[in-house]
């Protein structure tokens, strides 16, 4: 008992005395805090199974999560909020400098991360439309149909396919503008100039639809389990009652469907408000910015300015708008779902 | 139509016109979102076996409106007669590819590991860290799906410099296993509620241990739930880009960036581009074809009360 809380004792001053190392005498990198970390991590473990016995037992289910979490998300978070009130740019050489909340008032003025955060609106509005498709989907699944596990197979099939070869297979060849069966038939259909990514709203609505393709499938299989879970005798009530189909749907399935579309709905936002990968290999952000998300955007303050300070800055506002957004809605998705029912 | 379903659907439609019109429709529906899901899949694998001309004059059917052609595969050093030659592109592309499957193996399994760990902590005891209750624990757990991946590149993209954990599986690893974290602990939180405390409760009288339970009654029992965790885990990391397009540039690059690099590039041949990507669909598509039970029951973990 005492000899692990030494050696946990004795880690932690290991790891302060690399600490102090590191700027004095210099290690080549930081790696030896990363390996106290998890040296530190084992004395723990092994110091709770020792003093507490039992209880400690339970301790350690939790623990390697838990000091694993900590260790990814907080420190670099916290390391985060301090890189943003830098001007830290790594193809400067002279190093980053504290400059405070410079890169907030940039970020305010900065009309690029506007547009960026506006097209997050459209984009997260777009689930409606995606939301109306996946339950159709799923009602289509769910009724009497023969080879329905070949369907649900293929209406999976885009989910699983990486969005960068999906950019590609749709965005650049699919919707390419001179031989593309997409512009061909949009040809066919009477537009003259099909091209999918040079007017901003277009392109807006294109990427919208390359999305959708992707996580379409995503709500559609967690509405079909709910539709699957439903219980037949209350729809066979409502039929005996005289409700055709239509009334069935509005006052049966789509009321007691409402706790599974708002859990679909809302996972499906927040994919949504990571949207980059797409629009990085699609458009690059381009017809001038007009379709960058926010993540694309950072990722191109990186790769082509290398402003690590700046865009650091953008992704904390960024993050404090999504939790303050998604608190909201869970709060209000709550508290829609009580009244309803 | 089978006898059991008959009786169901003679209840609901009356005349016979309106339940073939409705048969049309919902077959037609089915057929026509079947073809928006598969064309785009048949038009990149017919196109790998297009040349030029086939490309230009928009030529869909092979045999019938061209003669298929091992040219895009033989770019990708993967054609018949190419296939035992040295051919630099493969080489590039199998090392890509073994990144692929290094990386989001081994963060599938981490997260699978301690995810489950903590999972079934969660739903059989009760904890307090500090003023931290279960309720948090869970809460802190899975408030990390919200995080967008923009908020830690950046920060991680400087320390795993300052680490030298840069371009390396390992750190990409790391980076998968917390991104995938959050939703193994959702599926095996479900999991595990599902399964009778009584059962653990026998065996600890039995004479078993905590973790002697748990490693021999609970988790042959919750064995499909973490299979199903799993294998959303892969897909999740196969395809993941924003982090691998960041943090790695030779070594460590996996077949998203690959791929990505190859579409950017100008001038590149629609045939070997279209080899490339059905190369890098083709593992995911046939587990989603062989193991879609799998899936489906992960994803809809806990959605269902």
């Amino acid at each position: 008992m005492a000899v692990a809380t030494l050696g946990l004792l004795a880690t932690i001053v290991l790891e302060i005395l690399y600490k102090g190392s590191t700027d004095t005498i210099g290690f080549e990198t930081w790696r030896p805090v990363v390996y106290a970390y998890v040296l530190w991590g084992v004395a723990i473990g092994i110091g709770q199974v020792l003093t507490r016995g039992e209880d400690g037992q339970r301790a350690l289910f939790l623990l390697p999560a838990l000091l694993f979490t900590i260790a990814m998300v907080i420190f670099p978070t916290l390391f985060g909020f301090y890189i943003a009130l830098t001007d830290w740019n790594l193809s400067s050489f002279s190093g980053r400098k504290f400059n405070g909340l410079d890169n907030f008032w940039q970020m305010l003025a900065d009309p690029y991360y506007r547009n960026a955060l506006f097209n997050m609106v459209l984009y997260v509005l777009a689930v409606a439309v995606e939301y109306v498709i996946a339950f159709g989907l799923a009602l289509l699944l769910n009724a009497q149909i023969r080879a329905r596990k070949f369907f649900r197979v293929v209406f999976l099939m885009p989910l699983m396919l990486s969005p960068v070869a999906v950019s590609w297979m749709i965005g650049k060849s699919l919707m390419e503008y001179r031989f593309g069966p997409a512009a061909t038939l949009a040809r066919h259909l009477g537009w003259e100039n099909p091209a999918f990514f040079s007017d901003p709203i277009i392109a807006r609505i294109s990427i919208m639809i390359l999305d959708a393709w992707t996580f379409i499938p995503f709500m559609m299989i967690m509405l079909l389990a709910g539709l699957q879970a439903m219980s037949r005798e209350v729809l066979e009530a409502a039929r005996v009652d005289g409700a055709n189909a239509w009334q069935t749907f509005w006052q049966v399935t789509f009321p007691l469907m409402l706790p599974v579309s708002v859990t679909a709905v809302i996972l499906r936002i927040i994919f949504k408000l990571k949207l980059a990968d797409i629009i990085i290999t699609v458009t690059s952000g381009g017809p001038g910015g007009a379709t960058d998300s926010v993540s694309s955007f950072i990722y191109r303050e990186y790769r082509d300015r290398s402003n690590v300070g700046y865009g650091t800055m953008l992704a904390m506002a960024y993050l404090v708008i999504i939790v303050v957004f998604v608190t909201w809605l869970l709060k209000f998705a709550n508290r829609f779902v009580r009244n309803v029912n | 139509m089978s006898v059991q379903t008959t009786e169901y659907v003679a209840s609901e439609i009356r005349s016979p016109a309106s339940f073939l019109a409705s048969r049309v429709f919902i077959y037609g529906a089915l057929a026509f979102w079947a073809f928006i899901c598969l064309f785009p899949i048949y038009w990149t694998v017919t196109t790998s076996f297009k040349t030029a001309v086939d490309v230009t004059q928009g030529h869909l059917i092979p045999f019938v409106d061209f003669q298929p052609d091992w040219k895009g595969w033989r770019s990708l050093g993967l054609s018949p007669d190419s296939i035992f030659q040295t051919s630099t592109v493969r080489e590039e592309f199998l090392k890509r590819f073994m990144n692929s499957v290094i990386t989001s193996v081994g963060a599938s399994s981490l997260a699978i590991v301690i995810g489950s760990l903590a999972a079934y902590g969660l739903t059989r005891y009760r904890y307090h860290f500090a003023w931290f209750k279960n309720e948090d624990i869970s809460f802190f757990f899975l408030s990390q799906l919200i995080l967008p991946p923009v908020v830690l590149a950046l920060p991680f993209l400087v320390l795993y410099r300052e680490v030298g954990l840069l371009d390396t599986r390992v750190g990409l690893i790391l980076l998968y296993t917390l991104m995938v974290l959050p939703i193994v602990i959702w599926i095996m939180r479900d999991q595990f509620n599902s399964i009778p405390v009584e059962l653990e409760e026998a065996a600890l009288v039995d004479g078993l241990s905590i973790w002697g339970a748990f490693f021999r009654i609970v988790m042959p029992i919750a064995l499909p739930g973490m299979v199903a965790a799993f294998i959303l885990a892969m897909v999740l990391c196969w395809n993941e880009y924003f982090f691998a397009a960041l943090l790695t540039s030779t070594d460590a690059k996996t077949i998203p960036v690959m791929v990505a690099s190859q579409t950017g590039s100008q001038g590149i041949n629609w045939w070997s581009m279209a080899a490339l990507a059905t190369a890098a669909i083709a593992p995911l598509a046939v587990i989603g074809i062989a193991l879609e039970r799998y899936l489906i029951m992960g994803m809809t973990a806990g959605a269902v009360k």
